[in-house]
């Protein structure tokens, strides 16, 4: 992979000449998305073969919002994610044979199977939890924030969640607590339609269920394309200036797409006819691709990718498969902080 | 020495841990500039700054939320949720978020942290604002829930809730913020899991918590009087973890048990103390054991009601001395 590709001639040139971004982050975008579409059609797959369990909720359709905000953090920033968070947790650089592991409750999992789908957690990328009751973590994103502002550490906390989290409190108290409080906090609301059943807009009272809130909050109202990296990237990032700079929180509507049901469960019979076709239209993967061609990048280079990462997510597969079930020695463990379970004498 | 109310102690508590560690901050309504709507957060302000004594909005989830996360990240957050009854409003994170953080992640997470908060009736505040919630707290596996019946114990309480590790429910009296003790000069620091024997006793064993701990040890003083029973008084401080060695070593002496608890019955405290008892200490009663309680109704407003309601010491008195000498 070492050998640079003939590049594309043309017009790629003059684009080239304003590009904000460079080509070594937009194919670390275009890698990040291509991991996570991998090894999101691989957990799908597994759960296919019984080999994960209880429930899960994919994020194919969605890869460039996780891509993008992940390419726009630093090391030492913090990620705060929902229950359908492998996108995000895997965009961190968490390995893939340790997401598949947790799914599938293997000793070698993230968290030796103690989270399961829901709760992905890896406190050393900076992916402080996912979090399974709809709202719960924006509250704690702000303390997270709090204590980088308070330390004045420097670093910024995202919290990431779906269209179904602007109707419950918690939603409205963080963002109020976050506003006047100045925490360096980004929130980021995947609108992909729908809050699990339902098109949000039958339960919504404004058009955009997280932007049109902002102004409660004294917050920019700010609608972007969640299917292009790089529009989430460059919104990112100024946002993550904004917060560094001891300005306060952003809040961000990136509208997307799932391409799946809401879970495992759900096979999404409730969406109109056409509808997925049309976003299928406007694939994260397909607008990158294309994007790559735009600037040069040759068609060689991202099957190289793809090739690479395919690679990654069969061997990580089979490690997960030829890994042990979780210990049962671990039952007891880590209830409390001294490593074990006692609640009396 | 000197001598301190409950609500005073709170106070010095709070200030004994922000003085010995600046990763100690504190947040709930009302706290800073008024210093508390029960007053017991008074100079906290003035002495640490607004950077580590902030006042926030009627926004509980928010105030729990801010503390877990802040907890997470490296901070030792006391977090106070004015009264008791409103953790019922944040309740997602004292029973989904932080007891469960550490053990999902498989111990990547952890939570030190404090929850403070008013519980306990008596002051006529109705059945919204007058509850004793510690049975709400201790059934979730990864918090530690205590609650102090004195002045000093405030403060050793105090101390050992900020210096654990652990989500610690820190349930003051409210009925007790007025009365008085005596509290040593300089750090005073108390261990968690710990019951304490105030009275001594050879009769039975009355294990109280809170403001019932007061009755208890009145009850016991005219049992003794009145009826020559000699009533053993354990404040049992810690619900978990629970100091089960003291009260069951007490109860293998006396050979007779009481809870007095203010919680409504069903799935008190008392009960499982009391489970315990009859799992591991059945060979050393002399009767059955005896939950006095409120009875299972939300609590009244009115005098006359309340405190038909809550368990006092005549009905503390009565109940012991009917039941060992029957």
């Amino acid at each position: 992979m070492a050998r640079k590709p003939a590049r594309a001639p043309g017009a790629a040139v003059a684009l080239k000449a304003n590009d904000d971004i460079g080509e070594a982050k937009r194919l670390e975008m275009y890698r990040l998305q291509v991991t996570i579409r991998q090894a999101e059609q691989r957990a799908n797959d597994l759960f296919f073969e019984n080999l994960i369990k209880g429930t899960s909720h994919l994020s194919i359709g969605q890869e460039a919002i996780a891509a993008g905000v992940a390419a726009a953090m630093k090391p030492g920033d913090l990620s705060f994610c929902t229950y359908r968070g492998h996108a995000h947790t895997l965009a961190r650089g968490v390995p893939v044979e340790k997401v598949l592991g947790e799914l599938m409750g293997r000793d070698n999992g993230l968290m030796r199977g103690k989270g399961g789908s829901m709760h992905l957690t890896s406190v050393e990328h900076g992916v402080m939890g996912s979090y399974a009751i709809i709202g719960a973590h924006l509250p704690i994103a702000c303390g997270a924030a709090w204590r980088s502002q308070y330390k004045q550490a420097g670093d910024v906390t995202v919290c990431f969640f779906g269209d179904g989290t602007t109707n419950i409190g918690a939603f409205h108290e963080a963002l109020n607590f976050a506003a006047i409080w100045k925490l360096p906090v980004v929130f980021v609301c995947e609108n992909n339609l729908y809050m699990e059943y339902t098109p949000i807009s039958e339960v919504t009272s404004v058009e955009h269920p997280a932007a049109d809130r902002a102004s409660a909050n004294g917050l920019e109202r700010i609608v972007i394309d969640g299917n292009d990296a790089d529009v989430v990237f460059r919104t990112m990032s100024k946002a993550f200036e904004k917060a560094r700079a001891g300005d306060g929180p952003s809040l961000i509507e990136a509208l997307t797409y799932r391409h799946s049901g809401h879970s495992r469960a759900d096979p999404a019979k409730y969406r109109p006819e056409g509808e997925l076709e049309r976003w299928k239209e406007k694939d994260p993967l397909l607008i990158y691709r294309e994007r790559l061609r735009q600037f040069g990048v040759a068609e060689a280079q991202m099957q190289a990718i793809d090739a690479e990462v395919a690679k990654i997510v069969d061997d990580a597969t089979a490690a997960c498969k030829a890994a042990p079930t979780t210990s049962a020695d671990i039952l007891f463990t880590d209830v409390y902080a001294d490593g074990g379970w006692a609640w009396r004498n | 020495m000197a001598e301190l109310t409950y609500r005073e102690a709170v106070a010095r508590g709070i200030a004994q841990e922000m003085a010995r560690d600046e990763d100690v901050v504190f947040l709930g309504e009302d706290i800073a500039k008024a210093g508390g709507v029960f007053k017991a957060t008074l100079g906290l302000l003035d002495q640490f700054g607004p950077l580590r004594v902030r006042d926030t909005p009627i926004s509980e989830q928010a105030i729990l939320g801010a503390a877990m996360g802040a907890a997470m990240t490296g901070l030792k957050p006391i977090a106070e949720i004015m009264f008791a009854d409103f953790l019922a409003v944040c309740y997602d994170y004292v029973a989904n978020e932080m007891p469960k953080a550490r053990y999902m992640t498989n111990g990547q997470v952890g939570c030190p942290l404090v929850i403070r908060f008013g519980g306990g009736g008596g002051l006529r505040f109705g059945a919204q604002h007058s509850q004793c919630v510690e049975n709400w707290c201790m059934q979730f596996p990864g918090l530690k829930v205590v609650s102090p019946s004195s002045p000093v114990d405030v403060i050793g309480l105090m101390a050992a809730a900020v210096r654990d590790p652990d989500p610690v429910m820190f349930m003051e009296h409210k009925g007790l913020y007025a009365i008085k003790g005596e509290v040593p000069d300089g750090e005073i620091v108390d261990t968690l899991g710990t019951a304490k024997i105030l009275r001594p006793g050879t009769d039975c064993t009355l294990i109280a918590l809170g403001l019932m701990v007061h009755r208890a040890l009145a009850a016991a003083e005219r049992l003794a009087a009145e009826f020559g029973i000699s009533a053993e008084v354990i404040d049992v401080r810690s619900l978990v973890p629970l100091d089960t060695q003291t009260l069951l070593g007490s109860v293998a002496r006396t050979h007779r048990v009481f809870t007095v608890e203010e919680n409504p019955r069903v799935l008190g405290w008392g009960a499982e103390i009391v489970s315990i008892v009859a799992d591991e200490a059945f060979y050393d009663l002399d009767g059955p054991p005896v939950r006095i309680t409120a009875p299972h109704i939300p609590l009244p407003a009115a005098d006359l009601l309340e405190d038909m309601v809550i368990p006092s010491v005549d009905r503390v008195v009565e109940t012991v001395r009917k039941s060992l000498s029957s």
